[in-house]
């Protein structure tokens, strides 16, 4: 675990200076590619962190996700957006984060080091995998431990796109609701 | 949507192969190897994402349609369930119902390659069904959306 904290670091560094300026700049496209660039290293720290599946998708779904909100951005004719926030505003902010900081820091005190947890579910779900005769125990997880859950989650994205054919058709709509759309 | 120039195009009709193929490959080695439906069914919408957007959302509407968006993703939600049916034939909703072999082959861990298809089909197309229809969207012409 040790060996690897240097790299952890200089990612989670890495990935707070990009979201830091994802939020800060005025340019909406540089804001998407800087999501992109945390998404990015978040992968990065999965696959240091032994999680290939993870890093595998959230490599591939972020990048879907920044070719669709570079394609919405672009779609747009002005890129850039108003900059709102007082000094009081940021200095509110800023004071709360800290608190939040030192109550964390507090917490983080008792917790166990990564890598050694306090339950020992994880050899359980490895002793047991063997039965299900996937090799990938990730998967004998996802999809047969928890199938329930992997049920649950394909009904939600199912219901959701169910939802985008219903928000983004034009049959079956009157004038008025398209011309609507139109001026949005 | 329009498409974009002939290099981009050419260079898709090139690669779009290569990327389809890796993404049906992630889905049918999901058992085995870092990746499953969830995974391999985004980077099949990845690629079919691409020539969305080296063709234009017109072409590849005229071609495929989001009639089969829909059916494809359809066919893998009910594909998954029926999955998790079948395991009445053991017992109970999503039980063992197949003799799972186990080892690094192709046909190993039961019902679970196959699910992971179900779901990649799933995904797959739905996200691609999602992203014509907002590729769509700024057309605004009526009845371009859902034919």
């Amino acid at each position: 675990m040790t060996e690897v904290l240097p790299a952890l670091y200089a990612l989670m560094l890495f990935m707070l200076i990009g979201a830091i300026i994802a939020v800060e700049t005025r340019d909406l496209l540089s804001s998407v590619l800087c999501l992109g660039a945390v998404g990015l290293a978040l992968a990065v720290v999965d696959l240091v962190l032994k999680a290939p599946d993870l890093a595998l998708t959230q490599a591939v779904v972020e990048t879907f996700a920044v070719v669709l909100m570079i394609r919405l951005v672009v779609a747009r004719e002005d890129t850039t957006r108003e900059f709102t926030g007082d000094t009081l505003h940021v200095a509110f902010v800023s004071a709360l984060l800290v608190v939040l900081l030192l109550i964390s820091w507090q917490c983080f005190e008792g917790l166990r080091p990564v890598g050694d947890p306090l339950m020992t579910m994880g050899n359980e779900y490895l002793e047991a995998g063997r039965a299900t005769g996937a090799a990938n125990r990730v998967t004998a997880v996802i999809l047969d431990f928890r199938a329930y859950d992997t049920l649950g989650e394909a009904t939600v994205i199912f219901v959701a796109i169910l939802g985008c054919y219903a928000l983004l058709r034009t049959r079956g709509k009157t004038e008025p609701q398209i011309h609507a759309d139109e001026r949005e | 949507m329009r498409g974009m120039t002939f290099i981009v195009q050419t260079m898709v009709m090139f690669l779009i192969g290569f990327i389809m193929l890796f993404g049906v490959y992630v889905v049918i080695t999901g058992h085995l190897s870092p990746g499953g439906g969830f995974a391999g069914g985004v980077i099949l919408a990845s690629g079919l994402l691409l020539v969305v957007l080296a063709f234009g959302a017109d072409t590849v509407r005229a071609r495929l349609g989001h009639n089969l968006a829909v059916t494809w993703e359809t066919l893998g939600a009910i594909g998954f369930l029926g999955i998790a049916l079948l395991g009445f034939i053991a017992g109970t909703f999503f039980a063992h119902f197949m003799r799972p072999a186990s080892g690094f082959r192709l046909f190993t861990g039961g019902a679970i390659p196959y699910s992971n298809i179900a779901i990649g089909l799933k995904v797959g197309a739905g996200l691609f069904g999602a992203f014509l229809m907002l590729a769509a969207f700024r057309a605004g012409e009526k009845g371009s959306g859902d034919e």
